[in-house]
């Protein structure tokens, strides 16, 4: 896990089925397919190349819910 | 630093067997993150459809039971009025509540029932192989529509939420989508406000999810979202078509004022 205080994410690259949507929303393009890797589904799965700003996207749109977003907690909480 | 978006509790952390791309996995987050919202885990019981979401009580981690196909909201019916305190809920696909089941969900919502039926539109039958299903738009290619579908010989696309807009009993009725992470977020919205609803015990709440099936359409996952938000959306215009919560609370300030 980085230090730092910026906002990142981490993909569970054995559920991925590499069918990325999360690359096509992800505004700044910090999430791409890893071509030198294969998981247990036989897909390259998604990759986190760095550069999150933490809008959530992929998180929303992931249908194998295999992204966590970390990211400071804001002062509000909705229910 | 704290996760803000981490998995849901009452979904199981494990693959599903769904394809790349398939909305479903995506509404079963949502159901999933309304159920912890909501502390409901525990008294919620799911009534599964026929169709690829028939494995659901694989994924979200509440009591299930297997309905006949398309017979869910009769299901719903039984268990909600035998166990009162608990939330029901049907999931359906549009082979199930459509074409089979669309004599049990226009009484069961004709009656008011107090469960919420999540209806997943993809305008196609999912699991079988892609045949057509009554949502399928004009034109739209199948297995069983080569040439497109003509309204002359299958008819038109059945309009779920239009029909049911017009019987009295159903409190809450709205038609959202999955095309883009705003869309998703409304959604969201739409399936808290339905469960909530239940909780407090208003009446019959519909949300209708306009869905994709990349393998059966025959697109990448990518490209399947934009046909859904270009064409499906023009056929299937989301909005919110009944919402007697909101009703109410307008002419209650009004009264206020």
């Amino acid at each position: 896990m980085p230090p730092n205080d910026k906002p990142y994410i981490e993909i569970v690259a054995d559920r991925c089925k590499g069918c990325e949507l999360c690359v096509s929303v992800c505004p700044k393009d910090c999430i791409e397919l890893d071509t030198g890797a294969v998981n247990v589904k036989g897909v390259n799965p998604a990759k986190y190349v760095g550069g999150c700003v933490g809008c959530g996207s992929c998180v929303q749109v992931c249908p194998d819910v295999c992204i966590e977003l970390y990211k400071e907690e804001k002062a509000k909480k909705s229910a | 630093m704290q996760t803000t978006k981490s998995h849901p509790k009452s979904l199981f952390p494990v693959s599903t067997h769904y394809c790349a791309g398939c909305g479903h996995g995506i509404v079963h987050r949502m159901i999933a993150e309304t159920f912890d919202e909501l502390g409901i885990q525990d008294r919620t019981i799911g009534v599964a459809p026929v169709g690829c979401s028939v494995l659901m009580y694989n994924y979200i981690d509440v009591d299930t039971i297997e309905a006949a196909h398309g017979r869910a909201p009769a299901t719903a019916t039984g268990l909600k009025r035998v166990r009162p305190d608990c939330i029901v809920f049907t999931y359906q696909g549009d082979g199930d509540l459509a074409s089979i089941g669309t004599a049990e969900i226009i009484h069961a919502a004709n009656r008011g029932e107090n469960f919420t039926t999540v209806f997943i539109n993809n305008a196609i039958y999912g699991m079988t192989g892609g045949q057509m299903a009554p949502t399928t738009l004009i034109g739209q290619k199948t297995e069983t529509s080569p040439y497109g579908r003509k309204s002359e010989n299958e008819g038109y696309p059945l309009r779920a939420c239009e029909m049911l807009a017009t019987l009295e009993a159903p409190y809450y009725i709205e038609r959202v989508s999955v095309a883009t992470p705003a869309k998703i977020r409304k959604a969201k919205k739409a399936i808290f406000k339905a469960f909530k609803y239940q909780v407090e015990g208003r009446g019959f709440t519909f949300v209708e999810v306009v869905s994709t099936c990349p393998t059966n359409w025959g697109m990448s996952p990518t490209d399947a979202m934009k046909w859904s938000e270009e064409y499906m959306e023009k056929a299937f215009p989301l909005g919110v078509f009944r919402d007697r919560g909101a009703e109410k609370d307008k002419t209650e300030t009004g009264a206020d004022k």
